[in-house]
């Protein structure tokens, strides 16, 4: 069971572009609402209303400063889930078969009535997908919607995953990479998307796509010295400022 | 890492345990009647108890028997099979030295071969992480493995092996700190590859996701450990291997060997604590922290 498929027949994923994240949030939420109403054991918050919050996610966005050696930072909004690694460590470690990657569309997924909560597939993501419920005592994951995606009684145009059909910016995209006809992998090819660590060796199917490359100096210019020769009352001031000294 | 108390007594117990039953069951001690029971006891006390203390951190430990089922891939389902066959033909192999005063030395040898794999499976469920660089290399199983051999001597009253073994297990320990100190450097990953934005200029964590903390941070990043770890490095060395080492040099008599056991427990648990305390996990460059 925890043995990898060779091959999956699609690769459905996520193409997250940082160009258009806004870095709002929306997708954290509409996770933990549609993931704690439905399959699964709830997302538990722990003290949510006390000194110390703290809670389950399965998809948090962090925020990147990037420097570069000349120009002005750059602020990247970066949201992360789990990647449905195509060689995903996660699976392979499970003791008891409760992970698994789904050999008809890839998607990596727990079975929670056989997770005993030893946390190692969580020891063994590079990503920090995976977090244990501390109320239900389970390992939980981005499920990709799996009750979504394939639901008949859900209108067509919400039958994507929660984060991607609220994300208000179209930061997020759904579908599959197998197909190189789809609209992820046309992205992926257009715009130069990127896998996340490649070096740890997981071959995630989630893909990044970069910042498009400023077409302005998004700097603004200095502000010129005020009245450097100036008349009248404002040149009395100056004089007597600069007598008092310190510039 | 978070270094969990019950993790950290189940592999140091665990670890003696088996040891001890590796050199039962070779036959380098062959004891019979009373003094068998003893033996056993005290290896069975510590292997048990210590796979006892690791279904502790398990979220469902009703489910423990679930974890058998995955040897084929899984390090800690084989471990599951390791330590359970190893005490079974163990307990076999010590009712017939206990009982009919005779050995079968087949059965220990398989047993000793078992009680082995068992202490080598555990390694491998931390060596196999990649995403744990200062794990991820020949010396965690080098280090557990000299450890539990080393400790078992010591248990045993063996004083030549563990002499030997000792020394082996600073050369591993040294080895497991020099080489981990280098390897999430080493490991080539980065904030610059965990965001795939290293090539747009320095790279700098801005604001976490969360004002709180979470269960990734809490289990991956632990940083308090760490402030004391030329202390606890120090006591590994000095009361776990050196002391004991020196003990034994200076004569044995069961008190001495008693203070010897005890000491090495003491630098056991540092070298344990130290091992996940010190151990950064790859996630925790997302947050900034290592």
């Amino acid at each position: 069971m925890t043995a990898l498929p060779e091959t999956t027949d699609r690769k459905l994923g996520l193409v997250i572009d940082l160009d258009t994240c806004v870095g709002c949030h929306a997708c954290v939420i509409s996770c933990k609402g549609w993931n704690t109403e439905n399959y699964g054991a709830p997302l538990a918050d722990t003290d949510p209303y006390g000194a110390d919050p703290s809670g389950t996610y399965l998809n948090r966005v962090h925020s990147y400063e990037i420097q570069p050696n000349d120009g002005p930072a750059q602020l990247v909004h970066f949201p992360k889930s789990c990647l449905h690694c195509e060689d995903a460590p996660c699976v392979t470690v499970c003791p008891t078969g409760a992970s698994y990657k789904r050999s008809e569309d890839g998607i990596v997924l727990v079975n929670e009535q056989d997770c005993i909560g030893c946390g190692l597939c969580a020891w063994a993501c590079p990503y920090g997908a995976r977090e244990m419920d501390p109320a239900a005592g389970v390992m939980k994951k981005c499920t990709l919607c799996v009750d979504r995606i394939y639901n008949e009684n859900l209108p067509e145009e919400d039958r994507e995953p929660a984060c991607v059909r609220t994300c208000p910016a179209g930061a997020r995209h759904f579908g599959d990479f197998a197909d190189p006809d789809s609209h992820v992998s046309k992205l992926t090819a257009d715009r130069g998307g990127m896998d996340l660590m490649p070096e740890q060796g997981t071959k995630p199917v989630n893909q990044y796509l970069p910042p498009r490359a400023r077409d302005a100096q998004m700097q603004p210019p200095a502000l010129k010295p005020v009245a450097e020769d100036a008349k009248g009352f404002v040149g009395w001031l100056d004089k007597a400022l600069s007598r008092v000294g310190g510039g | 890492m978070h270094p969990a108390p019950s993790v950290i007594l189940f592999t140091s117990l665990s670890g003696l345990g088996f040891g001890l039953l590796v050199w039962l069951g070779l036959g380098v001690l062959a004891p019979t009647g009373w003094v068998a029971f003893v033996f056993f006891t005290i290896a069975y006390l510590l292997a048990v108890g210590g796979l006892m203390a690791s279904t502790f951190h398990l979220g469902h430990p009703e489910r423990a028997l679930k974890a058998f089922t995955q040897w084929r891939t899984s390090w800690l389902s084989r471990e599951a099979w390791a330590s359970v066959a190893a005490l079974v033909l163990m307990a076999l192999y010590g009712a017939g030295l206990v009982f009919f005063a005779s050995r079968w030395a087949v059965l220990g040898y398989l047993g000793a071969a078992l009680s082995l794999l068992t202490v080598i499976t555990t390694s491998m469920i931390y060596a196999q992480m990649r995403t744990v660089p200062r794990w991820n290399n020949p010396t965690t199983p080098a280090m557990f493995l000299s450890y539990s051999l080393a400790g078992g001597a010591l248990l045993a009253g063996e004083v030549t092996i563990a002499i030997w073994l000792l020394t082996i297990a600073v050369v591993a320990q040294v080895a497991h700190w020099v080489v981990g100190d280098r390897a999430l450097a080493g490991s080539g990953t980065t904030i610059a590859s965990a965001t795939g934005l290293g090539d747009r200029g320095a790279v700098r964590s801005f604001e976490p996701p969360h004002t709180g903390t979470n269960y990734l941070m809490d289990e991956f990043i632990h940083v308090v450990g760490r402030k004391h770890r030329v202390t606890l490095r120090a006591i590994a060395l000095i009361s776990g291997l050196l002391m004991p080492s020196l003990i034994l040099l200076a004569g044995v008599g069961h008190l001495l060997a008693a203070v010897a056991v005890l000491l090495h427990l003491v630098g056991v648990f540092a070298s344990r604590w130290l091992f996940f305390a010190e151990a950064e996990h790859v996630v925790g460059l997302y947050y900034g922290k290592r």
